[in-house]
């Protein structure tokens, strides 16, 4: 296939994929803030917000102050926030349009909507909070159908294979992230915290990648620190882990490697960091220091999409 | 100005047979049911996406053409007499285009005045001499027609270079099959759902020598941006072909490559719609990034077909048009079967003095003028207006051709205040390959929504309809 069309798949998998990250992180963040102060503490939860979409920088280049209204007005709706979610879902529409020949009906019919209903419902932003709890809605509900449409409805070809790729790298990033931000709230050391503290905390990060109820079928107990950085790097099991993350990058890298008939740099990355987290253990990972372990997998993630990018898409 | 044939109630208001089931069905639909599915059309169209850009408009970037749900139709024998017409007039174009750029019989058996020809900014001397796979020049040729009575077809220009709008042609007849099943049940409407793969066996049949035995097709589109890309996005789906921006392409050794995820492919044939002018850089003009360096000189070597050919602007100029019924006889040695309308060439002292004479009833055009801008529309211009226009044709009558205002034929169209007629045209496609010249029976049929206008461009407010050839 054309490398622009690869590219265009690989990008469109990964706007839909950043824009249901986004709406997650901000419907985690408002539960979060609504709660009493006494169980949360003094951290800025907005300020965090920011952080986990990476977008804090920029964000203080337009606004002075990280409030409710701020921050979601940034990640929502900014046209200034190449991320926000309404940049991502047009983003994601221009892609599909450069590509439609590649997409099958359903796709476009997803992304298509999605865009004239951020145009027409959602073009003078939101005024109340139920407002913005239907908006997220619709943007999650919106990657659910692509994703589903997707998955449903293309042909098992290279074409899948790279869009299969964006949003597999996209979803790491965006786990590493809220593990990078969050990390020393899953320190053991704070075990003895175990207030509703950290308690609330912890549901937070398990909300921003739907795996609250995960993680009690997992392990059946209690909210646990260490249990909950498991889950989220090391169990495979878990759609939104960084492993499983992994198994999928190597899974459709190989795919593509077998149907050209050749394996190349990308195979031998994703394979190397797949390799790693098959053989951590959550003890090592904390001896070593969780905030190293997550900075480096960030590097290797975003190094893992300039090799696809030099290998396939230009 | 006569009054407008009517296609369906015509002279004296009879009932014309091709429109009987519709006009019946018509009686029997209510009017609200008709306006529901006219909302269900335009919901359909969006959701697909079938748009169009119109430039420089921030607030709409990207608009629907409004579809009128009522069908034209055309009888089986109305139609024979088009096609033979159309696939005349096509064969034409293409021994004009390739004597123009070799031989130049035209010229020299003084049918055409050099000049017309040597001094047109269209005529591309890059094809001099050149040889063209197969001598095909125009693949894909888009004729415009306009009817204005019973029996007579006319011909108002002729597209040779990148004609839009077969997309429409195809979706609105998936859409009204979609929205009418119960009015094709009770028609035997031609199906024009072939067109894709007639085209693609087309553009197949005409790849250069050097290509293999599957030769691979690619539809080359300046970008998502163009306003016709819509239409790009869905032939090359149609075909299952690659959809190629210049910037996918490549001229090694004079051979064209696209960029892949496998490395580089080579590509035999590029139904392009992109212009001339951005086509190479290299060759024309070098601020253009939509083109691809060197595919002039691939081009040139023989080894990519370029569908249409470069240089085709030269036959369906407004200059050349007013010649096409001699060159249908100096080429074919047989009548023209479609008329031209009739042309005064300002050019030509008898004709300027008619001109002159009559200019309250004539519209006139520059000759290398396009999209109505420079024209003189008799009939509706002031008298300042007029004897302005009458210095300009004085001191330059060369620059100018007139014709008559003609009286498009009408159909019944859905309006604000319920069923009534507006004027409309047509535009087949006809494709020419190696072998063979083809029409898939039907055409777009473009229809001028206000009331009395003659004026059926998408840009400026007019919408289109299904064109029904019944099969007998």
């Amino acid at each position: 296939m054309l490398s622009r069309t690869a590219e265009n798949l690989y990008w469109l998998a990964r706007y839909v994929e950043r824009a249901e990250y986004i709406a997650r992180t901000i419907d985690a963040t408002l539960r979060v803030t609504a709660l009493p102060a006494a169980y949360i503490g003094k951290t800025n939860e907005w300020e965090s917000a920011l952080l986990t979409a990476g977008v804090s920088a920029s964000f203080y280049e337009v606004y002075p102050e990280a409030t409710e209204q701020n921050v979601v007005e940034y990640l929502a709706f900014s046209p200034a926030n190449p991320s926000s979610i309404k940049n991502c879902i047009e983003a994601a529409r221009l892609n599909s349009r450069s590509v439609r020949t590649a997409l099958t009906s359903e796709m476009w019919d997803t992304i298509n909507s999605a865009w004239i209903e951020l145009q027409e419902v959602w073009g003078k932003g939101r005024s109340s909070r139920e407002e913005l709890a239907r908006f997220l809605r619709f943007v999650q509900e919106t990657s659910l159908r692509f994703d589903g449409s997707a998955y449903r409805t293309m042909l098992r070809n290279d074409a899948y294979w790279f869009s299969r790729l964006g949003l597999h790298l996209e979803r790491a990033d965006n786990t590493a992230r809220i593990l990078d931000v969050k990390y020393h709230v899953l320190l053991p050391e704070e075990e003895h915290v175990g207030g509703p503290l950290d308690y609330y905390q912890w549901t937070s990060i398990l909300r921003s990648v739907s795996a609250l109820t995960a993680y009690h079928w997992v392990y059946r107990e209690t909210l646990k620190p260490w249990l909950i950085a498991d889950l989220l790097i090391l169990n495979d099991t878990l759609p939104r882990s960084l492993a499983s993350c992994y198994s999928n990058l190597v899974r459709n890298l190989d795919q593509i490697g077998v149907a050209y008939g050749r394996q190349g740099a990308s195979q031998r990355h994703a394979r190397g960091v797949r390799n790693r987290l098959e053989h951590s253990h959550m003890d090592d990972i904390f001896q070593h220091g969780v905030h190293e372990f997550i900075q480096e997998f960030i590097a290797d993630n975003s190094r893992l999409g300039e090799i696809i990018t030099k290998q396939y898409l230009i | 100005m006569a009054v407008a044939f009517d296609e369906m109630n015509g002279p004296g208001g009879d009932l014309r047979p091709a429109y009987r089931e519709l006009s019946r069905w018509l009686k029997e639909t209510s009017p609200d049911a008709l306006e529901y599915r006219r909302q269900e059309a335009e919901l359909l169209f969006r959701r697909i996406g079938i748009t169009f850009a119109v430039y420089g408009d921030a607030e709409a970037q990207e608009r629907l053409i409004p579809f009128d749900v009522i069908p034209r139709i055309m009888s089986a024998k109305e139609w024979a007499v088009l096609e033979k017409g159309l696939k005349q007039r096509v064969r034409a174009l293409n021994m004009f285009l390739r004597d123009i750029y070799h031989g130049r019989d035209i010229l020299r058996a003084n049918i055409i005045p050099d000049d017309l020809v040597f001094q047109n900014p269209v005529f591309r001397p890059e094809m001099n001499g050149q040889s063209v796979p197969h001598d095909v020049y125009v693949h894909i040729a888009g004729i415009d027609i306009v009817r204005v009575d019973a029996d007579n077809f006319i011909v108002l220009e002729d597209n040779a270079r990148t004609p839009s709008g077969v997309s429409y042609m195809l979706e609105n007849r998936e859409i009204m099959m979609r929205l009418f099943p119960d009015l094709f049940a009770r028609h035997r409407v031609a199906p024009v759902e072939r067109y894709p793969d007639e085209l693609l066996s087309a553009l197949r049949s005409v790849a250069p020598h050097s290509a293999s035995a599957e030769p691979t097709v690619a539809l080359m589109t300046p970008g998502v941006y163009n306003s016709a890309y819509y239409e790009h996005s869905f032939l090359a789906d149609k075909l299952g072909i690659e959809l190629v921006e210049g910037r996918d392409l490549i001229v090694k050794n004079n051979e064209v490559f696209m960029r892949t995820t496998e490395g580089l492919k080579r590509v035999d044939v590029i139904y392009r719609r992109v212009d001339d002018d951005f086509l190479d850089p290299l060759t024309f003009r070098p601020d253009s990034a939509l083109g691809v360096p060197g595919l002039m000189s691939a081009y040139a070597a023989g080894n990519i077909t370029l569908a249409n050919a470069v240089g085709t602007g030269i036959a369906d100029d407004k200059a050349i048009y007013s010649y096409m019924p001699e060159v249908v006889k100096f080429y074919l040695g047989e009548e023209p079967i479609l008329k031209n309308v009739p042309t005064w060439r300002c050019r030509e002292p008898k004709d300027l003095s008619y001109v002159l004479d009559n200019l309250s009833e004539l519209v006139v055009k520059e000759v290398h003028g396009s999209g109505g801008y420079g024209m003189l529309i008799g009939p509706a211009a002031t008298k300042a207006t007029i004897e302005a226009f009458r210095d300009k044709l004085k001191r330059e009558p060369e620059g100018f051709i007139a014709q008559p205002t003609l009286a498009l034929s009408t159909c019944p169209t859905c309006t604000a205040s319920g069923l009534a007629p507006r004027h409309v045209d047509l535009r087949p496609f006809v494709l020419t390959g190696s072998k063979h010249v083809t029409i898939v029976p039907g055409g777009l049929t473009r229809v001028a929504l206000k009331e009395g206008s003659l004026v059926v461009n998408s840009s400026q407010g007019g919408g289109t309809k299904d064109t029904w050839i019944l099969d007998e």
